[in-house]
């Protein structure tokens, strides 16, 4: 009898201690996942998403003198009651002035212009690459993936040697006799332009290329034996099947282009006003902190809509 | 007709390969240019190079924006990999709607964005907890993670999500513990993505202006700030002789990873050919 308890406790013991075993596994293993999303996810809200919290609460301040320069928005009464204080006078100055508003809305129309532009330049690259034969794809794939591993600043400062007043385009014009004086290309919204298409162009040809890959081409020979002519196989066929990896391109030269800094800086100099460029040089130049939030809270709004777009496009790519 | 549009497209190859390399050309060709005007030919000469490496700022600013690029590109590749892992591996957590949105917003967010945010965040920080003290290469480095993660993360993702979940599953019903799959199977698999991670996120950050001039302090210039600074004011024939270099050393750079990964590719081909073959004689 002794005998048979001492087995028994000593079964309980064992199958309490492969429970505690089997428990403290889930433990290590749930707690290594925690560890893994945990980790990028706290960087990504304490540098990420906090951040943008400050920017609106900056937004809504008034410009102060002091350090920082902005008014505080909680603040203790001297009766010891919390007063909130929102201030939308930033806001309701950017739409109130001309200089800003016209800002935003020449951003926009560059940004959109540049993107169609893109377009025209990339969909036939795109198209040649696919239909090139596998060897040369690769080469080609690869250069057009160079330059986007090459400095972007330099990139755009080989424009302002190619454009200026004495650049080689000119340089060359006067040579063979085509003009007399040098055309002013330089610090135009010509050269912003210019600018914007070599840089994003490859954001352009990219999906594109990743989505003419997978279509099926022999649609192209039916529509073509069933006597459609090019132009009508191009647009009731290849355009409409295109269209997924023509969103995805836009977006991606639509949105850094809207708010970009550096093309407009070194290429458009003063005569091209673009939001980014007026953001950059509010809160360096003027200090205006306040303003500079706000500046940057609306060019969010405006992005906020294609940026979801090609959140939800890339999701259901990695889903597929 | 086929003719024609292969003509087509074939002028448009070159059209675009000319546009997008000839500027870079004339940048390199221009830098071996004499005369002090960089549009005005002077003759063949390596004098700018000489100023170059005579630059003590240039130099400076070379090792601190180095040594940014090797710690970003480090932390960024860790990060992103967890990242990307949960993403794909995971299924349904709490919160994941918000953490993916979060690991991709930083692709697309203008840089001016980014750049006002993250410096009001130091200077709030340092306000409350007096961390950072003096904005420069901590803040940067930070600043350069945060968005290099999410490029590693989607570089992981598409990585994993093409990789059979098998090998796993197999080395799981097997016995082992998750941890050892992970250290055992699913690392050496994304080795090649954490490698291309790397690249991207080291690149990432030797080429950003905008973000880190918000977030930078006084004295620590990185390359891209010392250029932008400048050719602001116009041409400069040393600024020719810097970006030759890159170029070049970017080009080898990139011709050789680019030759590697095709060798890689095809080897693992033929692996899985022998493989077949042994399979088939198997079962013969």
């Amino acid at each position: 009898m002794n005998d048979n308890a001492t087995a028994a406790v000593d079964r309980s013991e064992r199958s309490s201690m492969r429970s505690l075993t089997a428990v403290l596994m889930q433990r290590i293993q749930s707690g290594w996942k925690t560890l893994v999303v945990g980790i990028p996810n706290v960087w990504l809200l304490v540098f990420f998403l906090a951040p943008f919290f400050i920017v609106l609460k900056i937004s809504l301040a008034e410009s102060i003198i002091a350090s920082p320069p902005f008014s505080p928005l909680v603040e203790w009464s001297e009766e010891g009651a919390l007063i909130l204080q929102v201030i939308f006078d930033n806001f309701i100055f950017l739409w109130e002035d001309d200089l800003y508003f016209n800002t935003y809305v020449n951003s926009i129309k560059i940004a959109i212009i540049s993107t169609v532009l893109c377009l025209i330049v990339g969909y036939p690259i795109a198209y040649g690459i696919v239909r090139s034969s596998s060897t040369t794809k690769n080469i080609l794939l690869l250069m057009i993936i160079l330059p986007f591993w090459t400095s972007f600043l330099l990139r755009v400062y080989a424009w302002m040697g190619l454009l200026a007043d004495q650049g080689t385009i000119n340089s060359f014009l006067i040579w063979i006799g085509l003009i007399e004086k040098p055309i002013r290309m330089l610090y135009t919204e010509f050269a912003v332009y210019v600018g914007i298409v070599y840089s994003y162009v490859p954001f352009m040809i990219l999906p594109l290329y990743a989505n003419m890959e997978k279509l099926d081409m022999s649609l192209h020979e039916a529509a073509a034996d069933l006597g459609a002519r090019p132009m009508t196989t191009f647009l009731t066929v290849t355009l409409p099947m295109t269209a997924p990896g023509i969103l995805a391109g836009s977006l991606l030269v639509f949105i850094p282009a809207a708010g970009e800094f550096v093309i407009p800086d070194l290429l458009g100099g003063g005569n091209v006003l673009m939001i980014g460029r007026v953001l950059y040089n509010e809160f360096n130049s003027n200090h205006d902190w306040p303003v500079a939030a706000a500046v940057a809270i609306v060019l969010l709004l405006i992005l906020v809509i294609p940026m979801m777009l090609y959140q939800h496009i890339q999701s259901k790519q990695a889903e597929s | 007709m086929g003719q024609k549009r292969s003509t087509f497209l074939f002028s448009a190859l070159c059209f675009g390969m000319a546009f997008l390399y000839i500027p870079m050309l004339l940048l390199i060709i221009y830098s071996f240019n004499y005369s002090k005007i960089v549009p005005v030919w002077g003759g063949w000469s390596l004098r700018w190079y000489k100023v170059l490496f005579e630059s003590e700022e240039v130099w400076s600013a070379l090792t601190l924006s180095l040594k940014i690029a090797v710690m970003n590109a480090t932390f960024a590749t860790l990060l992103g990999t967890l990242a990307g892992l949960a993403l794909v591996r995971f299924g349904r957590f709490k919160g994941r709607t918000l953490f993916s949105g979060m690991i991709t917003a930083p692709l697309v967010m203008p840089e001016v964005i980014t750049g006002l945010s993250l410096l009001l965040l130091f200077i709030t920080m340092a306000e409350l907890i007096g961390w950072p003290g003096e904005r420069g290469i901590t803040t940067i480095t930070i600043a350069h993670i945060t968005f290099s993660m999410a490029y590693v993360a989607v570089i992981i993702q598409s990585r994993l999500a093409g990789m059979a979940q098998d090998l796993e599953e197999a080395a799981m019903d097997l016995g082992s513990k998750p941890i050892r799959v992970l250290v055992d199977i699913t690392l050496p698999l994304l080795a090649p993505g954490m490698v291309a991670g790397w690249l991207l996120a080291f690149t990432l950050s030797l080429d950003d202006l905008v973000i880190a001039s918000f977030v930078t302090g006084p004295g620590a210039n990185t390359l891209p700030i010392l250029i932008y600074s400048r050719i602001r004011l116009g041409l400069r024939p040393d600024i020719n002789a810097l970006a030759t270099i890159i170029i070049v050393v970017v080009t080898i750079g990139v011709i050789i990873a680019g030759y590697l990964m095709l060798r890689q590719q095809k080897q693992r081909e033929r692996d899985m050919q022998m493989a077949a073959q042994e399979v088939v004689k198997l079962d013969a």
